[in-house]
C-alpha cells in the first residue's frame, strides 16, 4: 500500500475511530456544525477534507485499499495516497479531475459532529456554492500561500457573506511551499482582513497550514512556532455558532394539518426561530387570526415548551382556519406580510432571468406566482460594484424588486434565513432556477391599496347586456388573427355589443414604442398589453387582443391576471407554410434572409397553447366561418345572449 | 435515556422532510426494505405524524430471496402498528425463474428489485417514494439530493437534479415524473445505531450475533437460509457465530464474524470498525463507480 505522510494522531494508532466519543447519550450538547469549504481549482480543498476525514480516522480499510489503487490510476501525488480522491464522488468528475457539484461529508470527534458541504471552486459554479452555503454556519476559504488573495477568494467570501455566513476560516494552505514563512502569512492575512472588513464579515480566523502534510489541521505544526492560534480542527470543534435564532420572536410555518379524528386538530411544523410554551398568544399569518397554544404535541409526549429547530405539532385553544403555508407567529412580534419586496437573487439557470416573466416563488411552505418588477443592479462579486443590467445570467447575482400575486409572510433574511430565503421555480420545467434573500418590503405595497369603488365591472357589464371578457388571439404572423379579430368585432358591433380591439402591431406604435424584440422586451410587451386589457375588461368591454404571444408562460401570466372564466385563449392554428405564403407584410421573406432577427416560427420558437378555449383552423376555414365558431362559443358560454 | 443533541437535530430534520412529502405530493409511498435504516425511517415516520397514522402506505419490493426472518419481521411490524403494507413481487421475473444463483447478482437485482420497483410505482401511480439511503454509504451518494428527481422512465439524470437551499424542497413534477425522497440523507451508520439504541427501535434479529449455517463463497460468508442454495459436491454449511451489517437477498449478503449480540456491542463494534458497511454487498463489488451506474438505471 502507498505510504501516507500522516502525523497520525492517537486515534489513528489505536484504530478506534470513535473511542473517545461520548456516544448517543453523552454530554456532548453542541449542535451539529455545518460548514462549507471553498477554494479555487488547485487550492487543495479536496485534499483538506480528505485530510480531516483521515486524521479523524473515518477512512475504512477497504476504502484505503481501493484508494491506493485509484491513487495510482488517477492520483496527482505520485506514490503517496491522494487524499483528494476520497471526496471526489462521481466517476465522470474523477476522470476529469474537477468537482462539479455539492458533495456532503460527515465526520465526528469526541466533541462534535460535522457536516461538510464541499463546493467546487470553478468560476461558473456560484450556484453550487450558494446552495452549500445556505445551510452552513461557517465557511472555510482556501488560499494558496503562493498566490495569496485572488479573485476567487473575493468571490467566495462575497457569496458566503450574502448567504448569511458569519464565521469565516481562511485556510492559508500549501505553507510548505513557501517555507512556512511567517511574513508571507501576515501579508495574506492583512489582504484578506481588508476585504472582509469591507464586506462586513464579523468573525474571521486565519490559519497557516499544509493539508497535504497535515500541518495545523488536527495536529499543531512544529513548522509554525510563530503561530499561536488554533488548529483547524480545534476551531471547528469550539466555534460558537448559536445565533440569535432562539431568542428571536416565534415563527413556525405550518407544513401539515393533523386531523386523526374530529376532536384533534394539530398544526405540524418546525420552529424556525424563537420558542413557544403552552398558553402563549399566537397569530396565524397572513389571516392574522389569534389564539393561544393549548398543547405542544410530540410522539414522546406533550412538551411544556419548544425552541428553534424542534419539529413539533401545536394545538390551539380556538378553532381558527389555518392551512399549509400559514405561519404561526408570536402575537406581539409578527412577520411582515407584503406583496412587493426587494431581494438579492442568485440566478441558477442557463436561461436568463427576465424582468416581467412569471416564476413560481417558494418561501418555506408558501407558494405563489411572482415576477421581477425591477432589476435594480447586478453585483460584481469581485469588486462589490453595482452594475446596471436588464437581465441576470447563470451564476449572476442582482438586487431585484419582486411582486407576488398574493401577499406572503416573511422576515428579512438577515434576521432569519428560514423565513427570508426563497427559491424561484420555472413553471414549465419545474426546475429551481434561482434563490433569493429578502432585504426589505417595499412600502408602496403597504400604502397603495385598491380603491374600492361602487360602480364596478359587473354593474357596467350588466348595463351593456354582456359579460366582460378578454378574447386573446394567439398564433403565428400571417395566421389570420387580426383578420378574424377585426371581422368578429364588426359582427359584435352590429349586434350592439361594446367592444375594443387591441392589436399587437398598433400597440407597438404607441404604448410599447420603447420596446424591441428581445426576450426581455417581449415579456414586458405582453405584460403591458395584459394590464391594458384588464382595465378594458374592468370597464365592462368585450376586449379582443390580437397578439402573436409565442410563449406559454406569458400567456399563462396574462390568464392569471383575470378572474376565472374571463380570459379566453383563441388559438389561430394555421400551418406555417400557409402563413409564409400569405406573408402580408413581407416579414417571412426578411426573416429568411436574416434581415429580421428573433422572428417567431423561423428564428424564435412558437409554443402552441395546450388547452385553448377555442382552436380556429385558419388553414382550412374561411375567416367568416371562424367568426361563426367564436360567436357560437360566446353564446354557449353565456358571454353574450343569443341574437 | 436522553438523546444527544446531534441526534435530536437529525431527528427534527428528518421529520421536517417527511412532513414536506405529506404536504407536497398526491400519492407518496414509504419504501420499506426491512433493514435497520428502514426501521429508523419507519420510527421517524410514526413520530412525524403522531397522533395520526402515516398518511401513506409502506411498499416492500420482495425479490423472494430475502432472509425468512426479514419477512416475518416485516409482517409483524406492519401488524403491530396497523400499517397499510403493499408487497410487490415482479411476477414476470418469477415466471422466468429469475434468481441470484441462476442469473447472477446483477441480473437478479435488476429484474427483481429495480424493475420490480418501477412496476410497483407505475401500478399504484405513486409520485414520491421515500427511501432510507444515506449520503455516507457510498461516494456517488454524497451528492444525492434529499428530493431526488426521476425522469418519466425512472432514470436519475445528474443534470436534472435541483439545487436545494435552506430547508426548501422543490417537489414539483411533470406528468409521469417521480421523486425519490431521502429523509436520512445526513445520517451516518453510527448515527443510525446510536438512534436505534436510545429509541429502543426493534430490528431484525439477524443484526445480532448467533450461530448460523454458513458456507464461504468467493471470500463472502453466505448464510444458507433455505434449500434453494445449491451446494457444491462435498460442501456442507458449518455453524459460525456471525451477524449482518446490512440485509438484502440472502445469497448476496455477506455475514461478518462477530460476537456482538446486543445493541451496545454493535455500537462499540461500529466505532472501532475498519471496514465500511457496503463491503458485505456483492452488488457494489463489480467495479469502482458501479453504484453511480446503477442509480442512473433506476436502482434505488
Amino acid at each position: 500500500m502507498a505510504e501516507v505522510s500522516a502525523r497520525a494522531n492517537a486515534s489513528t494508532e489505536t484504530g478506534a475511530a470513535h473511542s473517545d466519543r461520548d456516544g448517543a447519550t453523552g454530554e456532548s450538547q453542541l449542535p451539529i456544525l455545518r460548514f462549507l469549504t471553498c477554494g479555487s481549482v488547485d487550492d487543495g480543498k479536496s485534499t483538506l477534507i480528505g485530510r480531516l476525514l483521515f486524521d479523524c480516522q473515518l477512512i475504512h480499510e477497504d476504502t484505503l485499499e481501493s484508494l491506493s489503487v485509484e491513487s495510482r490510476n488517477f492520483g496527482t501525488t505520485g506514490d503517496e495516497l491522494d487524499l483528494a480522491l476520497l471526496v471526489d464522488g462521481l466517476q465522470a468528475e474523477r476522470e476529469q479531475g474537477i468537482t462539479i457539484d455539492v458533495a456532503y461529508r460527515y465526520f465526528s470527534t469526541p466533541r462534535r459532529k460535522f457536516i461538510v458541504a464541499d463546493t467546487p471552486g470553478h468560476e461558473q459554479y456560484t450556484r453550487n456554492m450558494a446552495t452549500g452555503a445556505s445551510r452552513c454556519d461557517l465557511a472555510i476559504i482556501l488560499v494558496d500561500a503562493r498566490k495569496g488573495v485572488v479573485t476567487q477568494t473575493r468571490r467566495h467570501s462575497c457569496i458566503a457573506h450574502l448567504l448569511g455566513i458569519e464565521h469565516v476560516v481562511v485556510a492559508i494552505n500549501k505553507m510548505d511551499l513557501v517555507g512556512f514563512d511567517a511574513k508571507r502569512f501576515a501579508e495574506i492575512e492583512k489582504d484578506y482582513l481588508e476585504f472582509a472588513g469591507a464586506l462586513g464579515i464579523p468573525h474571521v480566523t486565519t490559519i497557516p497550514m499544509s493539508a497535504l502534510q497535515g500541518d495545523n489541521i488536527s495536529q499543531r505544526s512544529d513548522q509554525t512556532a510563530w503561530y499561536d492560534g488554533p488548529t483547524l480542527l480545534e476551531k471547528l470543534e469550539t466555534v460558537d455558532v448559536s445565533t440569535a435564532a432562539a431568542s428571536a420572536p416565534l415563527r413556525m410555518p405550518v407544513q401539515w394539518i393533523c386531523r386523526p379524528d374530529l376532536d384533534f386538530r394539530g398544526y405540524a411544523g418546525t420552529i424556525t426561530s424563537g420558542s413557544v410554551k403552552t398558553g402563549d398568544h399566537v397569530v396565524a399569518l397572513p389571516s392574522a387570526r389569534g389564539s393561544s397554544v393549548s398543547r405542544i404535541v410530540t410522539a414522546d409526549g406533550d412538551l411544556d415548551s419548544a425552541t428553534a429547530g424542534d419539529a413539533v405539532m401545536l394545538t390551539l385553544v380556538d378553532e381558527i382556519d389555518i392551512s399549509r403555508g400559514d405561519v404561526v407567529c408570536a402575537a406581539n412580534d409578527r412577520s411582515e406580510v407584503a406583496d412587493q419586496f426587494a431581494a438579492d437573487v442568485v440566478w441558477m439557470s442557463e436561461r436568463p432571468l427576465l424582468k416581467g416573466r412569471p416564476y413560481l416563488l417558494r418561501l418555506g411552505q408558501q407558494s405563489t406566482v411572482c415576477q421581477i418588477s425591477e432589476l435594480k443592479h447586478k453585483i460584481n462579486v469581485e469588486t462589490l460594484e453595482h452594475v446596471a443590467s436588464r437581465q441576470l445570467e447563470l451564476n449572476e447575482i442582482g438586487l431585484c424588486n419582486l411582486s407576488v400575486t398574493k401577499p406572503i409572510v416573511f422576515d428579512h433574511y438577515e434576521d432569519s434565513r428560514e423565513s427570508g430565503g426563497f427559491i424561484l421555480i420555472d413553471r414549465l420545467t419545474n426546475e429551481t432556477v434561482g434563490a433569493g434573500m429578502i432585504r426589505f418590503s417595499l412600502r408602496r405595497a403597504h400604502n397603495v391599496h385598491w380603491q374600492a369603488v361602487d360602480i364596478h365591472k359587473d354593474v357596467r357589464s350588466t348595463l351593456k347586456h354582456q359579460r366582460a371578457c378578454c378574447l386573446w388571439f394567439t398564433g403565428l404572423s400571417g395566421s389570420g388573427k387580426s383578420t378574424v379579430a377585426n371581422l368578429l368585432e364588426k359582427r359584435l358591433y352590429s349586434q350592439g355589443r361594446h367592444t375594443y380591439l387591441l392589436d399587437g402591431d398598433n400597440v407597438r406604435h404607441g404604448l410599447n414604442r420603447d420596446l424591441g424584440f428581445t426576450d426581455a422586451d417581449r415579456v414586458e410587451n405582453i405584460r403591458r398589453v395584459t394590464e391594458v386589457a384588464r382595465l378594458m375588461v374592468d370597464a365592462g368591454l368585450i376586449t379582443l387582443v390580437s397578439f402573436i404571444s409565442p410563449f406559454r408562460a406569458e400567456r399563462r401570466f396574462a390568464r392569471e391576471r383575470f378572474e376565472g372564466g374571463e380570459f379566453l385563449e383563441l388559438y389561430v392554428d394555421t400551418p406555417i407554410e400557409i402563413c409564409e405564403t400569405r406573408d402580408p407584410k413581407g416579414l417571412y421573406a426578411k426573416a429568411r434572409t436574416g434581415d429580421i432577427k428573433n422572428f417567431t416560427g423561423i428564428s424564435s420558437p412558437y409554443e402552441p397553447p395546450e388547452y385553448p378555449e377555442v382552436t380556429l383552423h385558419g388553414g382550412s376555414r374561411s375567416p367568416e366561418a371562424l367568426v361563426d365558431d367564436v360567436i357560437e362559443y360566446l353564446v354557449s358560454n353565456r358571454i353574450i345572449d343569443e341574437v | 435515556m436522553e438523546k444527544n443533541r446531534h441526534l435530536k437535530d437529525l431527528e427534527a430534520e428528518s421529520i421536517h422532510i417527511l412532513r414536506e412529502v405529506a404536504g407536497q405530493f398526491e400519492r407518496p409511498v414509504l419504501m420499506y426494505s426491512i433493514g435497520k435504516d428502514s426501521s429508523v425511517l419507519l420510527h421517524l415516520t410514526l413520530k412525524a405524524f403522531h397522533p395520526a397514522k402515516p398518511p401513506f402506505p409502506l411498499l416492500h419490493v420482495d425479490t423472494t430471496w430475502k432472509f425468512r426472518e426479514m419477512i416475518a419481521f416485516r409482517d409483524e411490524t406492519a401488524r403491530r402498528h396497523g400499517l397499510d403494507l403493499i408487497v410487490h413481487i415482479n411476477e414476470d421475473g418469477i415466471a422466468e425463474g429469475v434468481g441470484p444463483f441462476t442469473h447472477g447478482s446483477a441480473l437478479h437485482t435488476d429484474i427483481m428489485k429495480t424493475q420490480g420497483l418501477r412496476q410497483a410505482l407505475e401500478r399504484h401511480k405513486f409520485d414520491a417514494a421515500i427511501g432510507g439511503a444515506r449520503r455516507d454509504e457510498e461516494k456517488s451518494r454524497a451528492k444525492e439530493r434529499v428530493f431526488s428527481h426521476r425522469t418519466v422512465d425512472h432514470r436519475w439524470d445528474p443534470k436534472k437534479q435541483r439545487p436545494e437551499l435552506w430547508q426548501i424542497y422543490n417537489g414539483r413534477l411533470s406528468p409521469g415524473e417521480t421523486m425519490r425522497v431521502f429523509p436520512l440523507s445526513n445520517w451516518t451508520e453510527l448515527d443510525i445505531w446510536e438512534y436505534i439504541q436510545v429509541e429502543q427501535i426493534p430490528i431484525v434479529p439477524l443484526y445480532f450475533s448467533a450461530e448460523r449455517p454458513i458456507i464461504e463463497r468467493d471470500g463472502m460468508l453466505m448464510m444458507v437460509d433455505d434449500d434453494r442454495a445449491p451446494l457444491e459436491p462435498g460442501e456442507t454449511p458449518k455453524s459460525m457465530r456471525v451477524r449482518f451489517r446490512t440485509l438484502g437477498c440472502y445469497p448476496l449478503t455477506g455475514a461478518i464474524e462477530s460476537p456482538a449480540d446486543t445493541i451496545e456491542d454493535i455500537v462499540n463494534e461500529i466505532k472501532a470498525a475498519r471496514t465500511s458497511e457496503r463491503q458485505g454487498r456483492v452488488i457494489d463489488r463489480d467495479q469502482s463507480g458501479s453504484m453511480e451506474k446503477k442509480k442512473e438505471e433506476g436502482y434505488f
